[in-house]
């Protein structure tokens, strides 16, 4: 029983939390968001040359043959940077599954940076940067299939978000047959496993975030010629969402440690607790970081705006708070429950 | 990150949950914040635990304990609670002056106190709060003075948890009689039988007398009871708050187990359970897993040579919200039939969730309120301005 992140998985998490300060600033966001675009061609390809696309795939398959343990704390810190190209994505559900299903040419692309391979899932439906896109990987209840960008048709769906670029996905007829049946399913079951533990991560590290830069508006802003931040209101709303980050993640750090394997109860019901608290921590943290910024965080003078708009699509994508809320029910009254029983997983 | 048990670990638990099985008593004992019958089961329990060296496995074998590590003190409480064991009379002796002593005390001390708490031959109470000095503890006026060997108590202390039945208690005096705030303050232990203390209990809002007021009246105790040097009252305070609100207070599996009573008590309601009261069985489940993760985590931390720090208000935040609202759902199930104690012939599932609710109510204001652990959070975890 060893709960602690390791000395590697640290050094990595710091690794990708640098790189995203010095290449992935708000002030950049909006320089990108200016250009109608969602991607950022020279970021993407420093992502690649770090080997992050890769980073769950194989080591004999050219990646870097870590598990979702390994990197939940970088999933975290590029939620925290509102990340916007689909390094999530492709890192933890659209290569291994390319891998899965033996499109080593297109995988080996991808991870030298030379092609893009957008999404599409029951619980992810509108596939973001499908436009931009070499081809689209489109799972479905009992299908997993393989578009050619050019083969379907792709409707833009605008949203709330100047960093998603979302498009309704309908596969053309050279779309390719990745699996069928259960192999499908079981693939389909996988890929809502994983986005919703990044998912979680992903708003864990936007709840922080949106702590930060309260507290730091808070100690500046002044108001009755004191900072806004010396008065117990402020205070306690921000301890408050403070309370919330430090009881999600643990909940995640250990669903990230069981999820090796998603086949098992214990761990599907752990990964739903994790997305459920910290989509309730996001929610809480960015709605306070809008209050404590005031009149500025109704605006889009302030960055505040981008985290409330983040944590919108990530709490109702890859399983919605009541999907996981009630799959988490459905454990209590089907699996042992009691102190004994933290850290079971089946077999 | 490797949370699975050790070989090891897993016998560990399997030797605790075989002793409970064979130790606990198969009817709870009266409430030890009832009468004094009451109290003393719980001193004898104490003392059969302590038979099985179970009183604090986590201290050293010299003074009763068994010298384990804290995952193992998580399992031990994981089957403690789960075997329904009585509650610790000795909690404020054992998970608060214990640690401040193995900390703070001399040898002498340490030999001369610690014993007898694992084996609830002395059963402590807390002395600090005081009519003007709750929130704001260094307003604390109650006076020590030295004379000779001597430390001569004088004052007013207040919501003394125990102090009902206890024989010892742990005060917070000013023994600088110039000095202000958190200056001048010590740490000093004294009987509770000695004379010049009277003690009056405080009726609690279950009918209890958990806590007592105490008036001291020129009360000697040799110069050698003082916890620490003099003046350094408020640091060994504040230690001991740590322990309290950090990991020693409430153990995660004081919930664990109460959330599968809760959740027994929603499938007895089968499908007429209401879905809203499903998902609030859910969330219940989920704060107190989430406490029990976020627990193991720290203690692992510890273990690898990290410190408790100001995160420690947010355990007492949370675990103290949580108690609440868990039991809310179980009175919210139980619907009309709430407000019934367990003896009302109509309420037949009623167990212990009225008292259990009453209590959760004390849970934000004790070991320090919700209130001051948010100006913590604030202030020292984010940095924010004090003025």
């Amino acid at each position: 029983m060893q709960f602690v992140i390791t000395e590697e998985q640290q050094m990595m998490t710091d690794m990708v939390r640098e790189f995203l300060a010095a290449n992935c600033t708000t002030a950049e966001l909006r320089a990108l968001a200016e250009t109608g675009k969602s991607h950022d061609a020279a970021r993407w390809s420093a992502m690649v040359e770090l080997g992050l696309p890769g980073a769950l795939v194989g080591e004999e398959a050219g990646g870097l043959g870590l598990a979702p343990q390994d990197v939940i704390g970088l999933v975290t810190a590029a939620g925290a940077a509102l990340l916007p190209e689909p390094l999530i994505e492709t890192m933890g559900i659209t290569l291994p599954a390319l891998d899965q299903f033996g499109e080593a040419a297109l995988l080996a692309q991808v991870m030298a940076g030379e092609a893009q391979v957008a999404l599409s899932h029951p619980a992810a439906p509108f596939a973001e940067g499908a436009d931009s896109a070499d081809a689209i990987l489109i799972f479905e209840v009992d299908r997993v299939l393989l578009c050619p960008a050019g083969s379907a048709t792709i409707t833009p769906q605008p949203g709330v978000d100047p960093l998603r670029r979302l498009f309704a996905v309908t596969p053309g007829p050279d779309a390719q047959i990745l699996a069928e049946g259960e192999a499908a399913r079981a693939a389909t079951d996988h890929a809502q496993e994983i986005g919703a533990l990044f998912a979680a991560a992903q708003m864990l590290g936007i709840a922080q975030r949106a702590i930060d830069i309260s507290v730091a508006y808070a100690g500046e802003r002044t108001q009755f010629g004191k900072p806004i931040g010396s008065y117990q209101a402020l205070k306690h709303h921000l301890a408050s969402a403070q309370v919330a980050v430090e009881f999600a993640r643990p909940v995640l750090q250990a669903a990230s440690a069981m999820a090796a394997s998603t086949q098992d109860a214990y761990t599907r019901a752990r990964i739903s607790h994790a997305k459920y608290v910290c989509g309730r921590a996001a929610e809480t943290t960015a709605q306070t970081a809008i209050q404590v910024h005031g009149g500025m965080g109704y605006s889009q003078e302030a960055d505040v705006h981008f985290y409330i708009k983040r944590t919108l699509s990530l709490r109702n994508l890859w399983g919605t708070e009541t999907l996981h809320r009630n799959r988490y029910a459905a454990r209590l009254e089907t699996l042992a429950i009691g102190p004994d029983t933290l850290f079971n997983q089946e077999g | 990150m490797e949370l699975t048990y050790t070989d090891a670990q897993r016998a560990f638990r399997d030797e605790v949950r075989s002793w409970m099985r064979d130790n606990v008593p198969a009817t709870p004992l009266p409430s030890f914040d009832a009468s004094r019958e009451g109290f003393e089961a719980h001193r004898a329990w104490e003392a059969k635990l302590n038979e099985g060296r179970w009183g604090m496995v986590t201290w050293p074998d010299a003074y009763g304990g068994r010298g384990l590590d804290l995952i193992r003190w998580l399992i031990f409480e994981e089957e403690y609670y789960g075997a329904r064991a009585p509650l610790r009379v000795n909690q404020n002796g054992i998970f608060l002056l214990g640690p401040t002593l193995m900390e703070f005390g001399t040898e002498q001390q340490k030999a001369r106190y610690l014993p007898r708490m694992a084996t609830g031959e002395e059963i402590w109470a807390q002395a600090w709060s005081e009519p003007q000095a709750g929130s704001d503890l260094a307003a604390v006026r109650a006076k020590a003075r030295r004379e000779g060997d001597e430390y001569v108590l004088s004052g007013h202390k207040i919501w003394s948890s125990r102090a009902v039945y206890a024989d010892m208690a742990f005060g917070l005096f000013r023994t600088d009689p110039d000095s202000e705030r958190h200056h001048g303050l010590s740490l000093i232990l004294f009987p509770l039988d000695a004379p010049g203390v009277t003690r009056q209990a405080i009726h609690q809002i279950n009918g209890e007398h958990g806590f007592a007021e105490l008036f001291l009246d020129e009360v000697r105790v040799p110069a050698e009871n003082i916890l620490g040097a003099e003046g350094q009252g408020w640091k060994i305070c504040m230690a001991t708050a740590g322990f309290e609100r950090g990991l020693m207070l409430r153990s995660p599996a004081r919930y664990q187990v109460a959330v599968r009573a809760l959740v027994a008590l929603a499938q007895s309601r089968g499908d007429d359970l209401d879905p809203v009261l499903r998902a609030r069985v859910a969330e219940a489940a989920m704060g107190a897993e989430a406490y029990a993760l976020s627990i193991y985590s720290t203690a692992s931390r510890l273990m690898a040579g990290g410190r408790i720090g100001a995160e420690a208000s947010t355990n007492k935040i949370f675990w103290s919200e949580l108690d609440i609202a868990l039991h809310r759902t179980a009175l919210d199930i139980l619907g009309d039939r709430a407000e019934l104690h367990p003896g009302a012939s109509a309420a037949p599932d009623a167990g212990n969730w009225l008292d259990g609710y009453l209590f959760s109510l004390a849970g934000p204001i004790y070991a320090g309120t919700n209130e001051i652990q948010r100006n913590i959070i604030a202030e020292r975890m984010l940095g924010m301005p004090r003025k």
